[in-house]
């Protein structure tokens, strides 16, 4: 709390004559909730946007959860990233096309009931099919039939993906209507969780209380306050609890639950609180945790409008890239919690992974001067100024824009060259960008969905792709990708990956601006507390004291 | 009197009316909620159409307000984006927001009151310059400041209360709040009940009391504070509305889960719903606190009347 020591008196003798008038009739009335048992652990959570289904839970706060009550075929090792098999004996494949999946047995759900290859056949069509609503289907669009089950328009033809067929009771074949060599190491993703018939029978009653087949059970869950969940004892898997259960519960405001932690009311917060980064090693000393992510921020451009996408624009992208101050506003705003970015990817994916220190090379270093040139050599700023949109609601990004801006204004030695331009609320600015509304740069973010290279540029670059908000389009670039996917070699696929990366670098199709890091803080009440790769704690491994 | 209920009741009408249909519009001006609810990704478009249609956002707006009306009035104020009824958000909200909004009230009553007639009795003594030094800085420091201090201090310097308040926000939990969210206007109760009885003190009925040889308690509390209340009555009526729909600094900081928390959910949300099903109840409590004040005065002072 910066400023309090002055304040502090001052205020603090006003706050004593009111506290004196109401602390007679027991101001330290605590009531209950507050103190967990003893193998407890109690945590930090937002409100989590959607119902908490597997394929429909596209937000960290949800799918903290999913990750604690479910186990798919493949898990993501928490240190490497590399994607492990958990619920699959093995995957076969011949052509990178058709795939046979072998389900191991044994597994159940914690009600019981057992894990089959029909489980995942069910979810998987479940989670496709247009009618359900689900926000993550997209993520069944590589398997054969996606078009039938998921139109673009109109309504669904077929209620079954007829790429997926059981053919015993723990296996099923995949049939993919492109070549995918990665397609198995996307497995690992909670949108492919299998689902139990109590999902189907009762849906209502599921969302109340979900059932699932991971390291932990729902024991209670009032929506928008408290999910108590405990070690379910008949888990099958190695990864078991090492903590008797986990509460998650719900803070209005990060810096409530960074107060709570250090009032010794809360074990563990996972987002620390911006203001609060000066802090935390006075506060916290070693309990606090600050790992890199699979997050990268970049500034994306508006293709779809004619400045930016005109001969000679990718100087003017580049030298804006020069002239950004990426180490200053790192170690200044964020406390060193991002890292200023060198590549499009993430570190976490590490080397073989595809990640590529320095690829950005010279255009990713500050250089005012040679930024000034290129951008002039370019034709100058579209319009004569700069407006970089982001939404002024959540996540404090005025303050980093503001930064660019002026880090922009004295390499251009003009005061308005760059302006922020903050939209009133996350939706409002998502829907401006869906609908082509930019007419400049606009604030893009993007947390992986599972670690690979090409979760960082298929979805962000490819031509009409997803998440290709810039509409973006390059031949070469898209080429390159449909090679990498159909290569059988993994090594060489990441290679073919990376030189695709290279053409989205010649072109400046977006600014890398810094790797995001997740930060945590816990009490001394517990131990072995980490950050996975998603910035999600692992709960599981998480002992008390 | 009974008449008069009626009248105001109907008048309630067209200001509920006026007041949802002024948030409906509001809120969608603001554009396409769903564009929001896949994150920094972009919905596919099948989806999205699905959902909007589930939600009735893609019929004109005209259309949607009636068709929100229309199911308001059987009790249905529609779905939040989690799935979640409206009425259980509120279920769980309101009951919190109104124990929050009794003990901020409580403390009006009693700490302004007694306050404002002590210091309105002792006008120019040093009390009333010590009280009114206080209450000049509560008044200037806004909430928010106020509630972060407080949380430091007794929560984490002290350890006398818990920073955050639990799910079930009991009455002993929400006494520190509550002192939070009426500081302010336990300033102004204090301040407001101290001129009027400053004042009234001289007044002719109040002579007539004292010379009547009453004792001096029974002059002040059924003749002099009988009288000075009825500006403090008002103030503190048109405020419980003012508390309810304003405590969303206050439940931000000590993690209260009531209507603030949720109202601030839904406009960062953009869930229409949610808001104006909110605002709705928020403007009818607004509405009949206005209106039990008014016939309070009645019950303050006898020579007013209601035809």
């Amino acid at each position: 709390m910066r400023g309090a020591t002055h304040a502090k008196w001052a205020a603090g003798a006003a706050a004593i004559a009111l506290a004196a008038t109401a602390c007679g009739s027991g101001g330290g009335g605590g009531g209950g909730g507050g103190g967990s048992g003893s193998g407890i652990v109690s945590s930090s959570w937002g409100d989590p946007q959607n119902p908490l289904e597997p394929a429909n839970t596209n937000e960290v706060q949800g799918g903290k959860v999913l990750d604690m009550i479910f186990r798919g075929l493949k898990r993501y090792d928490a240190k490497t990233g590399a994607a492990q098999d958990m619920l699959a004996q093995k995957i076969d494949t011949s052509d990178s096309q058709n795939f046979t999946i072998t389900v191991k047995s044994g597994w159940k759900f914690s009600n019981g009931e057992a894990v089959t290859a029909q489980s995942f056949v069910d979810a998987w069509n479940y989670g496709a099919s247009l009618k359900n609503n689900q926000k993550n289907a997209y993520f069944f669009g590589y398997i054969d039939g996606y078009d039938k089950v998921h139109p673009d328009t109109g309504t669904q033809s077929a209620d079954k993906l007829s790429g997926l067929k059981v053919t015993g009771t723990d296996t099923f074949t995949v049939k993919l209507n492109q070549k995918f060599s990665t397609f198995p190491d996307t497995l690992g993703y909670v949108a492919y969780a299998p689902l139990p018939k109590a999902f189907f029978n009762d849906h209502a009653a599921w969302l109340k209380k979900p059932v699932g087949n991971g390291p932990y059970s729902v024991d209670s869950y009032s929506k928008g306050s408290l999910m108590s969940l405990r070690k379910w004892d008949g888990y099958p898997g190695t990864d078991k609890a090492q903590n008797d259960g986990v509460d998650l519960k719900v803070y209005t405001d990060n810096n409530t639950a960074y107060t709570d932690l250090i009032a010794g009311n809360l074990d563990l917060v996972d987002d620390v609180p911006a203001s609060q980064l000066k802090n935390v090693k006075s506060d916290l000393g070693g309990r606090y945790i600050n790992t890199p992510a699979g997050i990268i921020q970049t500034l994306a451009f508006p293709f779809y409008d004619k400045n930016w996408d005109k001969s000679g624009s990718e100087k003017v992208r580049k030298g804006l890239s020069m002239a950004i101050d990426r180490d200053q506003i790192t170690n200044t705003i964020f406390q060193k919690t991002r890292t200023p970015a060198t590549d499009w990817t993430s570190p976490v994916l590490g080397k073989d992974g595809g990640f590529q220190d320095g690829l950005c090379g010279g255009s990713c270093t500050y250089n005012p001067t040679e930024a000034k040139k290129l951008i002039q050599e370019g034709g100058g700023l579209p319009g004569g100024q700069l407006k970089i949109s982001y939404n002024a609601d959540t996540g404090s990004h005025k303050e980093w824009v503001d930064a660019v801006c002026h880090s922009v204004n004295n390499a251009m030695g003009n005061d308005k060259a760059c302006v922020g331009n903050p939209i009133g609320t996350f939706a409002d600015f998502r829907n401006q960008i869906t609908q082509h509304k930019m007419s400049g740069p606009f604030r893009a973010g993007w947390q992986m969905d599972y670690p690979l290279i090409q979760n960082f540029l298929q979805p962000l670059y490819y031509t009409n792709a997803s998440s290709n908000d810039g509409k973006w389009s390059n031949k070469d670039f898209d080429k390159l990708v449909d090679r990498a996917n159909a290569e059988t070699d993994r090594a060489k696929a990441v290679s073919l990956f990376q030189q695709a990366e290279g053409v989205v670098r010649d072109n400046m199709a977006a600014i890398p601006l810094w790797y995001q890091n997740g930060s945590a803080g816990y009490s001394d009440r517990v131990s072995h507390v980490a950050l996975n790769q998603f910035s999600v704690p692992v709960y599981n491994e998480i002992k008390v004291s | 009197m009974g008449r008069y209920v009626i009248r105001r009741l109907l008048q309630m009408i067209p200001v509920f009316i006026g007041a949802t249909l002024l948030i409906f519009l509001m809120v969608n001006v603001m554009g396409d909620p769903i564009a929001g609810l896949c994150g920094e990704r972009q919905c596919d478009p099948a989806t999205a159409t699905q959902l909007r249609k589930e939600f009735g956002l893609d019929q004109p707006v005209w259309q949607q307000y009636l068709t929100y009306m229309g199911n308001v009035f059987t009790g249905d104020f529609g779905t939040a984006f989690n799935g979640q009824p409206v009425t259980e958000l509120m279920g769980s909200a309101f009951p919190v927001t109104i124990r929050l909004t009794i003990v901020a009230i409580l403390f009006e009553i009693v700490i302004g009151i007694t306050l404002g007639v002590i210091t309105g009795l002792r006008r120019g003594r040093p009390v009333d310059s010590g009280v009114l030094l206080l209450t000049l800085v509560v008044i200037s420091v806004p909430t928010f400041v106020t509630g972060l201090l407080l949380q430091l201090l007794l929560g984490v310097e002290w350890g006398w209360i818990k920073p955050s308040v639990s799910p079930d926000a009991a009455f002993g939990e929400l006494i520190v709040p509550g002192l939070v969210l009426a500081s302010v206007s336990l300033a102004y109760v204090t301040r407001l009940t101290r001129t009027s009885i400053a004042e009234n003190r001289r007044s002719d009925y109040v002579r007539t009391a004292v010379a009547k040889g009453l004792p001096r308690r029974r002059v002040i509390t059924k003749h002099l504070l009988r009288n000075s209340l009825i500006p403090v009555v008002t103030f503190i009526g048109t405020d419980i509305g003012a508390l309810m729909g304003g405590a969303i600094v206050t439940e931000r900081i000590f993690n209260i889960h009531g209507v603030g928390f949720q109202l601030y959910q839904g406009i960062l949300r953009q869930n229409t719903q949610t808001v104006v099903g909110f605002v709705t109840v928020l403007v009818i409590v607004f509405l009949v606190a206005n209106l039990l004040v008014d016939l309070l005065y009645a019950v303050l002072d006898p020579r007013i009347r209601y035809a």
